[in-house]
């Protein structure tokens, strides 16, 4: 096939860029540990309130230093709705919903996964700031899906 | 394996030379058949279009009347349907019976059947729509369980999808039948990026249609208690993403084939045109994971794949912006250009099927660069979900192919009905409302998302949170740029109702396609064989999807029942 020779300069570079592009992804991937959410777990949604995973809600102050959160993302709130973490610190939130698909999207952060009823969903983040963040769902839910929201109040040296 | 410009193979095509007696398309049976299904197009664009002015305004808080979160999730419901599977289908669909039938130079392989799967498909449309519009299928066009719509939302869609399968077929007939007759020669140029389009359609539409069947159809009608939603997703992704290239790959088959010849000048390069299209059938499905990256249930090494795929497919657009652009400038320099960059203003600015396209191309490239960062599987966690998303495709989807098919229309209306184009003020100034609206609206959305306003809200001001202030002091911008969609949509609608309306009818230019610079491919060779690559897309698809499905399956899972909270 004959290509302009213009045409095949810029295909290389166009292939160049691809590749360099896709490298710095599978570099931040492995180097930073920089995964999309990604957990693999499931939990049935019609007794995910009792499910001893999902009965008690919020912080909890691991042995090691770290902490998590458990959440539980429902029609049309979080619960818990405010969250109370310290600086600086690995924070893993776990959330499952017992109804629809619901988001939980950390505002101004990088902190965001889908919730899927039957699955629990798991990220780990650090927060640098400290301040009050807000939580929105980010996936339709229903009518009351724009008035879904909680706060995270990241705290100082706790 | 470059033969010299065979001048039969592309280049003007007069009907009337070919298997027709009469001298022009006007009239002839295959073209109500096209214009039945720009007409179910279009004015699925201006309900659309006309809901969306008010959801744009409705973001930015804007006191309408009836303004409520139920009417607005339901409208952003019939916005998507309308648009993203209604218009797009519908047009690509009459596009098809042109592209078939002017390149190809013999009659449709069975028209009668076009028109069963015209009404098919429109049975299925009316079905959802009148669903949507009661109220009992708020579920987005994305649909996901366990949202639950009623029971028809799901089998119209799903026959509106059985009723472009069967175009699918009359095209693939059509094809195979030019084929017997015309051994030595390749597939015309605009016959080649047809069938690509129909290749990606099937292969993408079998996720959608196993999701319909085996999961949301039963479920909705009681015969099954639960479905899974990261199934049900994952095969709803299969699909959704290719969709895109459904729309995309004809828009650039007349970006390929009529803009170099509308701009008065030729194709820079016919094999690589075809090599475009055949690396979208390969990769635009094996794809869909990165539409799902933050959801659970599903390993990252698997995302990571679809990742690297996705990148694969930029490389397809960066070849169609050097041969488009080159294309341009032998246009613009054939019109007197001798500069370095005055060619560009040598360009038609003025006629809209131009000023349409090259717009489109323009937005596009901006677009697809937002694409490369949702596609950024570590980033992409920023803006997943948020206005950002909604920013994007209004680019891609919303102009790269909406754009692009209302240019279309301006080239398609006079060529099939023999009436001049009405309102030509309208029609000359409609891209460019369209052009400045939507870098208002998107620009605004990109912006928002960043800072974290989701998408797809009724009311995104969070109790005054200082994070929502932030956001909402953009929206009135977006809200603004909405309207100017508004009126570039109105215009183009009144352009198409006052062409067909008039009685007048004239002469109806000939449909004709721009010659390539350096010839064509031959018969038979590698780039012209439509089998071998669509067994190697399948493959493709095996390969990214047959072990991520298989872990889901083999996984102790629990369903969700349905919902309705709308």
């Amino acid at each position: 096939m004959h290509v302009d020779p213009y045409e095949k300069f810029w295909m290389f570079a166009a292939a160049g860029l691809i590749v360099l592009f896709a490298s710095s992804v599978v570099y931040g991937a492995f180097s930073y540990a920089g995964h999309p959410p990604s957990h693999v777990e499931t939990i049935d949604p019609s007794t995910a309130r009792t499910d001893p995973r999902f009965a008690e809600l919020g912080v909890v102050e691991k042995p090691d230093g770290s902490v998590e959160v458990v959440v539980l993302a429902q029609m049309f709130s979080f619960m818990p709705g405010e969250i109370r973490v310290p600086a600086g610190r690995p924070v893993t939130f776990r959330v499952t919903s017992p109804d629809v698909i619901h988001g939980f999207q950390i505002v101004a952060s990088n902190g965001n996964a889908t919730i899927v009823p039957g699955y629990v969903s798991q990220f780990t983040t650090t927060f640098a700031k400290p301040g009050e963040y807000l939580i929105v769902c980010n996936e339709y839910c229903g009518l009351g899906h724009h008035l879904m929201s909680g706060r995270l109040i990241v705290e100082e040296g706790a | 394996m470059i033969d010299r410009y065979d001048a039969s193979a592309t280049g003007v095509i007069d009907i009337g030379a070919a298997t027709d007696k009469s001298p022009s398309a006007v009239g002839a049976s295959w073209t109500k058949l096209a214009l039945a299904n720009f007409g179910v197009a279009i004015t699925a664009f201006g309900i659309a279009a006309t809901i969306a002015v008010m959801q744009a305004m409705s973001r930015a808080n804007a006191d309408l009347p009836f303004r409520s979160p139920r009417i607005f999730y339901l409208s952003v419901t019939a916005h998507g349907f309308l648009m993203a599977l209604v218009f797009t289908t519908f047009f690509v669909m009459g596009l098809g019976y042109v592209f078939a039938r002017v390149s190809l130079r013999r009659p449709i392989e069975g028209e009668r059947l076009g028109w069963m799967g015209f009404w098919v498909a429109l049975a299925g449309t009316l079905m959802a729509v009148a669903v949507i519009l009661a109220g009992k299928a708020s579920v987005l066009y994305t649909f996901y369980p366990p949202l639950e719509a009623h029971p028809l939302f799901y089998i119209g869609t799903t026959l509106l999808v059985v009723g472009s399968w069967i175009w699918c077929f009359v095209m693939v007939q059509s094809y195979r039948a030019w084929r017997r007759e015309t051994p030595s020669k390749p597939v015309p140029l605009p016959m080649h990026g047809i069938m690509a389009s129909v290749i990606v359609w099937v292969l993408a539409t079998l996720g959608v249609a196993a999701e319909m069947i085996f999961l949301l159809i039963p479920w909705s009608l009681g015969f099954r208690e639960t479905v899974d939603p990261v199934l049900a997703r994952t095969l709803f992704w299969w699909f959704g993403h290719p969709l895109v290239y459904f729309w995309l790959v004809p828009a650039y088959t007349l970006w390929y084939t009529v803009l170099p010849k509308e701009a008065g000048g030729k194709l820079f390069s016919d094999p690589l045109a075809r090599l475009v299209f055949i690396l979208f059938v390969l990769f635009s499905t094996p794809v869909g994971l990165h539409h799902q990256f933050t959801d659970p249930g599903i390993t990252a090494g698997w995302k990571l794949i679809h990742t690297m795929n996705t990148y694969v497919i930029l490389f397809p657009s960066f070849i169609t912006a050097f041969t488009l652009i080159a294309s341009l400038e032998i246009a613009g320099r054939a019109r007197g250009a001798t500069g370095l960059f005055n060619w560009v203003a040598r360009l038609p600015w003025r006629e809209p099927f131009f000023a349409s396209i090259a717009l489109a191309m323009l937005i596009f490239s901006l677009g697809g660069i937002g694409g490369a960062i949702n596609a950024a599987y570590g980033m992409n966690a920023v803006i997943h979900n948020t206005a950002w998303v909604q920013g994007h495709f209004h680019l891609t989807a919303g102009t790269a192919t909406g754009l692009t098919f209302m240019g279309a229309t301006y080239w398609l209306l006079p060529r099939l009905t023999g009436k001049p184009l009405r309102l030509p003020a309208f029609a000359a100034v409609q891209p460019y409302l369209w052009f400045v609206g939507m870098l208002m609206f998107s620009i605004v959305n990109h912006a928002t998302g960043l800072m974290g306003m989701p998408r797809r809200v009724f009311d995104a001001s969070y109790g005054g949170h200082p994070a929502a202030e932030s956001w909402l002091a953009w929206t009135g911008l977006s809200a603004i740029g909405g309207v100017i969609l508004f009126a570039s949509a109105m215009c183009f609608v009144a352009v198409v109702v006052a062409t067909i309306t008039n009685r007048r009818g004239g002469d109806a230019p000939a449909f004709a396609f721009a010659e390539p610079v350096g010839g064509t491919i031959r018969a038979g060779t590698i780039l012209d064989r439509f089998g071998f690559w669509t067994i190697a897309a399948v493959v493709m698809i095996v390969l990214a999807y047959a072990y991520p499905i298989f872990d889901l399956l083999r996984m102790e899972r629990f369903g969700a029942p349905g919902l309705s909270p709308f």
